[in-house]
């Protein structure tokens, strides 16, 4: 026992310049990551202003599209937008705005976006974390068990079950489940309520509202997660058949293992590593979906924020979603990095 | 086409027939296959039996949201029409949506990754950067934004649905660019007098088209339902039938609450009848091209 001490000091003082150097690197490959997801940002501003502010050819009429304005109402909404100085100044004016999280005035709503992003925000995070949640150990777990037996009856349902359900658009199984579950059909009862996020009628706290909320997220969650596990079973398969014919798994089963010791000690958390990687890079999906799916079921979350702007369309509104959407994706995406440096020690070792 | 079909050569043919031999020993890339044949047939033939009588909400006499019956054999919708013959018509411009939106993903894409790919230096940086922040972006907002701003109509989704899936085009045609001209043809080319142009068009291009035709057909999957998604969230021309905009109008009219699942069912099976089978084809092509995917999903 004093041995092995003696043997972990003698190392550790001989690579005791390890530790500087490492942090340092730490430091610059925290500060890489975070200029790119700086830079990243910066050019989305830069699509959200070309979208929004130069490409209509007068923004003016773009708003006010569909109702009697006067002359000298689109003039003073011109000078009110600031639309008769030059680009570059209205550029960094925009930066500067959504930088202080003043988003715009949504038109629709005669509310700043910024307070309605505010309010909608906590339902959306709920929702999508809930889904994600579920849908990622589905997806996870069917995709080791059917990679792992390739070619089995589990694996070919697993397989063409995801491969159907990444084919349905998602708004689409929302109204099929709506009207299966929620208006009920031949024999099944209406079971859960066909949108928003609580009963207006029921009070706003205690036990009860929770429990009303959760009856309330059922059906969007499990829209989300039928549409959503599907890539991580298609993934996690991936990347365990690329693990199969590894030496160390034979080692393992040597070292006479059983097979489901094998599976999980030793091949999963090396097929792991990609999956975690491909699941952040696809975070813009589960945006996708939450839009789509709050928008059947009135969900009242930011997709839900983004499908009333577009019905107007409201413009600025939209800008705002536009950028929160992007902005959260960018900040999800630098977490993953940052993350997956701790769960991989190659990423450390370059 | 033609004068080049009259002298293939003895190995060029015996790759074709190897490459049709193969594909016929996939059942799941035959299945997708006549569907999507059937499914063209379909659309094409459509005006010959659907007509303005069967579409016009003024000109049509069936019942008002009224289950299937035998003279409507899936119902009918909010106006009277029969749903059959609007999934049918639906499915023309559907298909064109998805596959003008494809052929404009391709042509950016292939662009961008041709010229990323042959030139090293910052201009092939510089617009890797460009690709890569576009995959940052989430797509749908993306799409949604540039949609709205266009003006809603089946162009603007066509561009929205271009602007926002060139990118894995773009990475995979940059990706065999860069395989193709460390080949020692190329070099050879190089020695001879070729230019960048005809390096990229003459040597490259050519090799790079099977594999970006493949990608493709999986593009038009997803351009498919990235049409219906649009549609569905009022960014279509609200006059045409599309697939996505049967089931906005059923949403919106109140099919849902009044359970009327005969106009559900149908446009949404539809879509998932032919996405699955272009991502079969897509799939089985691939596996034959590439037999090291065997297995791999």
């Amino acid at each position: 026992m004093s041995s092995t001490a003696a043997t972990g000091t003698v190392t550790g003082r001989e690579t005791s310049s390890r530790p500087v150097s490492g942090r340092f690197e730490l430091l610059t490959y925290l500060g890489s990551k975070l200029a790119a997801a700086v830079v990243s940002f910066f050019v989305t501003l830069v699509i959200g202003f070309t979208i929004f502010s130069l490409m209509p050819s007068d923004p003016v009429r773009t708003l006010t599209r569909g109702r009697p304005t006067s002359e000298a109402q689109l003039a003073h909404l011109r000078l009110q937008l600031g639309l008769d100085k030059p680009i570059w100044e209205r550029f960094l004016s925009f930066v500067n705005d959504t930088l202080h999280f003043r988003l715009g005035y949504s038109w629709q709503f005669q509310q700043s976006v910024s307070s309605l992003v505010a309010d909608r925000l906590w339902p959306t995070l709920l929702l999508m974390g809930t889904a994600m949640i579920l849908s990622v150990t589905l997806g996870l777990w069917l995709g080791v068990r059917s990679g792992w037996r390739q070619g089995s009856l589990f694996d070919r349902i697993a397989s063409s079950t995801s491969l159907t359900l990444w084919s349905v658009p998602t708004f689409w199984l929302g109204m099929i489940l709506l009207v299966v579950f929620s208006v009920g059909i031949g024999p099944i009862p209406s079971l859960f309520p066909a949108g928003g996020m609580s009963d207006p009628a029921l009070p706003q706290s205690g036990f009860g509202h929770y429990v009303d909320v959760a009856r309330h997220l059922v059906l969007p969650c499990l829209t989300m997660v039928l549409v959503v596990f599907a890539q991580y079973v298609t993934i996690m398969r991936s990347s365990i058949i690329d693990e199969l014919g590894s030496p160390y798994l034979l080692t393992a089963r040597a070292k006479g293992l059983t097979d489901a010791d094998v599976r999980r000690k030793h091949a999963t958390p090396n097929a792991l590593l990609p999956s975690v990687t491909m699941i952040f890079m696809q975070l813009g999906t589960l945006v996708s979906g939450a839009i789509t799916v709050e928008a059947v079921y009135s969900w009242p979350g930011l997709g839900y924020l983004t499908y009333q702007a577009l019905q107007i369309p409201d413009l600025p509104l939209l800008q705002g979603t536009f950028v929160v959407f992007s902005a959260s994706v960018i900040i999800m995406n630098f977490l993953a990095d940052v993350v997956y440096r701790y769960l991989d020690p190659r990423v450390r070792a370059q | 086409m033609t004068v080049e079909e009259g002298r293939l050569s003895p190995p060029r043919l015996n790759a074709a027939r190897r490459f049709v031999r193969s594909y016929l020993e996939r059942p799941a890339g035959l299945a997708g296959l006549g569907v999507l044949a059937a499914f063209g047939l379909l659309a094409l033939c459509a005006p010959l039996f659907i007509g303005d009588a069967q579409l016009n909400v003024i000109k049509v006499t069936g019942p008002q949201l009224a289950g299937p019956s035998g003279s409507y054999l899936l119902g009918t919708d909010q106006a009277g029409r029969s749903i059959i013959d609007l999934v049918i018509w639906g499915s023309r411009e559907s298909l064109s949506i998805g596959i003008i939106a494809t052929v404009l993903t391709v042509l950016l894409g292939t662009t961008v990754g041709l010229l990323a790919g042959h030139y090293e230096g910052w201009v092939g940086k510089g617009l890797m950067h460009v690709t890569d922040w576009f995959i940052a972006l989430p797509s749908l907002p993306l799409a949604i934004s540039l949609a709205a701003v266009l003006g809603r109509g089946a162009a603007s989704i066509t561009i929205a649905i271009a602007v926002t899936s060139w990118t894995a085009t773009a990475r995979l045609v940059r990706a065999q660019t860069l395989a193709v001209e460390a080949r020692p043809f190329v070099d050879r080319a190089r020695a001879l007098g070729a230019g960048n142009t005809q390096i990229m068009l003459r040597h490259v291009l050519p090799n790079v088209t099977p594999l970006v035709l493949v990608s493709s057909t999986l593009t038009v999957a997803s351009a498919i339902l990235s049409e219906a998604t649009l549609t569905f969230l009022g960014l279509g021309d609200p006059t045409s039938v599309t697939w996505g905009s049967m089931l906005q109008s059923a949403f919106s009219d109140g099919a849902v609450t009044a359970g009327a699942w005969w106009y559900l069912l149908p446009p949404g099976i539809a879509i998932l009848i032919v996405v699955l089978g272009f991502t079969l084809t897509g799939r089985a092509v691939e596996h034959v091209l590439n037999p090291r995917m065997v297995g791999r999903s």
